[in-house]
């Protein structure tokens, strides 16, 4: 199977190698930082015209991880959009889309920093969501537990016999997971920065996302 | 001849001086629309590039500017104006010269813009940011002259194709503008001056004598050189005794890394203390222009340097050039030698120092073509869309434009005379609107048709697109700073700095440090003693050994034996003969053999550097696909040398030519060779910006890596613009497949495998080249398991990575 097990706060999840987290208990996936119409954003701010296909292979992503999980409800743990004017400027085909994705399905968003407020798409929107002994929310907080969350986009880089190869990545301790981001045009922070050290304690697990999610002591 | 204007006549009368012939002929052709100079280094080439200005200045009055020189050195620009300041001067011309570059002040700048100079030193760039402007027309209306020194340089860039562009604008504005190219010897002076001239407008060429022809040899040592490598470190007595023979020496090196061992070593051998300098790309600009300085004043009895010090300054009292490792070219071999005796009758002295033993070979080659004036060359095709794209951006920003003007306006630069108006429009396309198959941005559009007209949708991009002049790709450099001290010391590659860990050593600027820690975005390091450092892997530009150059080294392995060469090179080569086979011309030798864990594959195809580096990804490529596991490849100018998890039993199974070619689409696609060009392509395009140190540093979660769009594009979008460009890119320099088909062609099937124990005398080498290409595929999970599984059972993690809570 293409994730890997762990336990949280006693719920057994797994972290998908695509970078989404699924909790089969619960039927839930989860996934952070789609950072939809990000290129539309990009031209409307600063006159870039980045491929404009980067939201449609978001949701072609997320598409193939919801018919392989069945998931029967989505959190989209916050910066879902890039900002709410990219949200509305969505074309029609991409909004459909994320319609179809929601149906039948209950759909949770979690305000992030770039969409803070309700947008008029379907789904519930919240500040977070506690769920068993989970809670979910966009940017982690220092001494809370069995915390999920997102927002800094974390990847790990390791050396491979003179080669390093650096992907994006879950991290893991006993309080919490932060999960990397899925939008397609999104970079990452080093899980070596401060703000990563600093919140993660030091037995914490990087999971690097790939073809097969392989787990290593987090690169500090 | 003309008569030269009194002022100047005096001048030349007081020194007891005359003009050279070509000075006077160059004076005679002053009114032709374009002429080309051929000069060699220290004849008197600027100056006769600069008469004819000074000759019409000194006649009559002239408001504004009248003479632009470009040259691809701001150092040269700086000199020039010295240079120059000291004869107008004397000559008592009320001649206003100033130099213009990144370095100016904004102040100088401004004062430029509004009063210009009558004569402005200034580089392509900046050239082309002046362009950008509103008041370009203003500036440049009664511009007489543009000079282009060192042509033959800047023709084999994009800087070129940007300055041509540059030049037709320039003539838009100024109908009456003459061209002059100033150039070192070439091989094919036409193709410059087709470049430099309005195209169709003829263009005169002019050369000055020659000079006596110059004294090349090999450097005489005792010992022998190594198996492999490239420091050259056998050789240091030898070279400390020829600088102690001379008074300057230049030691080029092709790489920064080499020099950077070389002058390490250099020091320690250097037992009497004789004052020797390094100069090179990555150390920071006050090392340089310290070293500079001191080479003016004639403190320094040796350089060693790379390609940094290849043009322009004509500095120090140079009379000895000193080359370490192959030249791979014949011609900057040439122009090399030309930076040893300025002084213009007497014969320039060089000597070659082969860096290991197969260099032996190719410098004997190169001695050879060098002597018979045998120069190489490849034509380079036509001005690539890229900057074309960045042109028209440029262009948007001074102000509205026709397409049709435009068009026919860049039809006038010789790269772009043959361009068609289906690629000008989709340029144009790509910069109004991106160019997508999604026609996405119609609210955004960069640049928007109106009243017939382009012009920018939002003047405040113009700032924007300014920010990202230039067509110079640097790498992602690092500061490195001494802890503590903060003192710069250079620039290492992002790459280099993130595969240190704390404690390992590195060379920069001669001397070998230690690394601490990243901060931010500086490496701090400590001085270390240690004599043996871990080198640092600074990409030096490389160039292909030349065609020309191969076929001679080929012809030179079949001989039966090799009189001419050092007996240590003879019995190399007999022992490859007798341990496995030395390549023959008409043959493939491949060779197959287990080393350090891993399984090699080197195979000897002499095709120069970008084609045996094509090879590599093609062959790596159908390994992946029949499961051998390959893992990187390295390539040289005659060889390539793959590895991987599983051995490679017949290279023919992998070689057949029109697989190769049938693989050449697909595989074209996704390979780091690509993305790196297609990154490239994306900042001068202005697609992408180049990034900043401090837009880095702020938002490194905002910033994400250009493969991404390359993936993107290759998706949704193939036939986008700039995936053509890139491929067609990637055709013409890195992969140069047309010397892959003259491979096949030679050898026409003919490939001998050979199953060896260990590493063969002639692959040896190889496993020390820099330049690695890593292939991600199945090995990458293989390796990439071992390792996390390994790293898990170290920290005390169990197998299935679950915390033990």
């Amino acid at each position: 199977m293409n994730a890997h097990a762990f336990t949280l706060a006693g719920a057994e999840l797994q972290a998908r190698g695509s970078g989404a987290l699924f909790w089969p208990a619960q039927n839930l996936l989860c996934v952070s930082d789609l950072h939809l119409g990000k290129s539309e954003r990009m031209a409307r701010r600063v006159g870039a015209t980045l491929p404009p296909y980067d939201t449609a292979e978001t949701l072609a992503r997320l598409d193939a991880d919801l018919a392989e999980t069945r998931a029967e409800t989505v959190i989209c743990l916050g910066d879902s959009f890039d900002d709410r004017e990219a949200a509305h400027a969505l074309p029609h085909s991409e909004k459909i889309w994320i319609s179809r994705l929601q149906a039948g399905r209950r759909w949770v968003w979690i305000a992030g920093n770039h969409d803070p407020g309700p947008l008029d798409l379907g789904g519930a929107h919240l500040a977070e969501l506690p769920r068993g002994p989970l809670t979910f929310r966009h940017v982690a907080r220092p001494g809370q537990a069995g915390e999920v969350s997102g927002h800094y986009h974390p990847k790990a880089r390791i050396s491979l016999r003179g080669r390093t190869i650096s992907r994006p990545c879950f991290l893991i301790d006993d309080a919490r997971v932060i999960l990397p981001a899925y939008g397609t045009y999104t970079g990452g922070l080093r899980s070596s920065s401060e703000a990563l050290a600093a919140l993660m304690c030091p037995e914490a697990v990087a999971i690097l996302t790939g073809p097969s999610p392989r787990p290593v002591p987090m690169p500090r | 001849m003309h008569v030269l204007p009194a002022p100047i006549a005096k001048w030349f009368a007081a020194r007891g001086w005359s003009p050279h012939p070509h000075q006077a002929d160059m004076l005679a052709r002053a009114s032709d629309p374009a002429t080309l100079l051929i000069a060699p280094t220290g004849g008197g080439k600027t100056l006769a590039g600069f008469l004819p200005t000074l000759a019409e200045l000194a006649q009559a009055p002239h408001k504004g500017l009248h003479t632009l020189y470009i040259s691809p050195l701001k150092a040269l620009a700086a000199d020039i104006k010295r240079n120059l300041l000291s004869p107008v001067e004397e000559m008592s011309l009320a001649v206003r010269i100033d130099d213009r570059s990144g370095d100016t002040t904004q102040t100088r700048k401004k004062a430029q813009r509004a009063d210009p100079p009558h004569i402005l030193l200034t580089t392509p760039e900046s050239l082309a940011l002046l362009l950008s402007y509103p008041d370009a027309p203003r500036i440049f209306q009664g511009l007489q002259r543009v000079i282009v020194d060192e042509i033959h340089a800047l023709a084999e860039s994009k800087r070129g194709d940007q300055l041509f562009l540059a030049l037709s604008r320039l003539q838009a504005l100024a109908p009456g503008l003459r061209r002059v190219g100033l150039s070192a010897t070439v091989d094919d002076p036409a193709a410059i001056a087709a470049l430099l001239a309005r195209h169709p407008d003829p263009c005169t060429i002019l050369a000055a004598d020659p000079g006596p022809a110059p004294q090349i040899g090999m450097l005489e040592t005792t010992e022998a050189p190594p198996w492999s490598g490239g420091g050259a470190a056998y050789a240091i007595p030898a070279v400390l005794d020829e600088v102690r023979r001379h008074r300057t020496t230049l030691i080029f090196h092709n790489t920064r890394a080499q020099a950077e061992i070389f002058f390490h070593n250099l020091w320690l051998a250097n037992d009497e203390g004789l004052p020797v300098g390094i100069h090179h790309g990555s150390l920071s600009r006050e090392s340089r222009e310290r070293v500079e300085a001191a080479m003016v004043r004639g403190d320094l009895r040796a350089i060693v340097c790379t390609g940094s010090l290849d043009l322009g300054l004509d500095w120090g009292d140079v009379d000895l050039v000193i080359q370490v490792g192959a030249p791979k070219n014949v011609k900057r071999l040439v122009q090399r030698i030309g930076r040893a005796n300025h002084r213009y009758n007497a014969p320039s002295k060089a000597l070659l120092v082969p860096a290991n033993r197969f260099e032996v070979v190719e410098c004997h080659a190169a001695l050879e073509a060098a002597r018979a004036g045998d120069l190489d060359g490849a034509p380079r095709g036509p001005g690539p869309l890229d900057v074309l794209c960045q042109h028209i951006l440029i262009r948007a920003c001074a102000g509205p434009f026709t397409a049709d003007s435009l068009f026919s306006e860049i039809l006038t630069a010789g790269p772009y005379a043959t361009l068609s108006r289906e690629d000008f429009d989709a340029c144009l396309d790509f910069a109004a609107t991106g160019g997508y198959a999604l026609r996405a941005y119609d609210r955004w559009q960069r640049l928007m048709l109106r009243d017939g007209q382009w012009q920018l949708r939002d003047p405040r991009a113009a700032s924007r697109i300014r920010m990202n002049i230039g067509t110079i790709q640097d790498s992602e450099l690092l500061k490195v700073r001494l802890r503590g001290r903060g003192k710069p010391l250079g620039e290492v590659e992002e790459g280099f700095a993130a595969s240190l860990s704390p404690g390992d050593t590195f060379l920069i600027g001669g001397r070998v440090v230690r690394f601490d820690g990243l901060r931010e975005l500086t490496v701090e390091v400590s001085p270390h003693a240690a004599k043996s450092p871990k080198i640092a892997v600074f990409s030096g530009t490389k160039f292909a050994t030349s065609t020309q150059l191969c076929q001679r080294i080929l012809a030179m392995l079949g001989q039966e034996d090799w009189p001419d060469l050092p007996d240590h090179t003879r019995d190399w080569l007999h022992l490859q003969r007798k341990v496995s086979r030395l390549p023959e011309p008409g043959r493939l030798l491949a060779e197959s053999f287990p080393h350090d864990g891993r399984e090699h594959l080197c195979l000897y195809g002499f095709a120069g550097r970008n084609a045996q580096q094509t090879l590599g990804l093609l062959l790596t490529k159908r390994m992946e696909e029949t499961g051998l596991a390959p893992m990187g490849f390295v390539s040289t100018d005659y060889a390539t040398l793959i590895w991987g998890l599983d051995p490679v039993h017949d290279a023919a199974d992998l070689l057949d030519i029109n697989a190769l070619r049938d693989g050449l689409d697909g595989w074209l696609a996704g390979n780091a060779v690509m993305k790196r060009s297609f990154r490239a392509v994306a900042t001068i395009a202005g697609l992408i910006e180049r990034m900043s140190p401090g837009a880095r540093k702020s938002g490194r979660q905002a910033t994400f890596s250009s493969d991404i769009l390359y993936d993107t594009l290759l998706k949704y979008d193939p036939d986008h613009l700039l995936m053509r460009v890139t491929r067609a890119e990637a055709m013409r320099g890195l992969v140069d497949f047309a010397r892959i088909e003259e491979l096949a062609d030679r050898t026409r099937g003919r490939i001998d495998t050979l199953r060896l124990p260990r590493v063969t005398p002639l692959a040896a080498p190889l496993l020390l080249e820099a330049g690695r290409v890593p292939v991600s595929g199945s090995a990458d999970e293989r390796l990439l398991a071992e390792e996390t599984a390994r790293l898990m059972k170290q920290a005390g993690l169990d197998q299935n990575g679950k915390i033990p809570l």
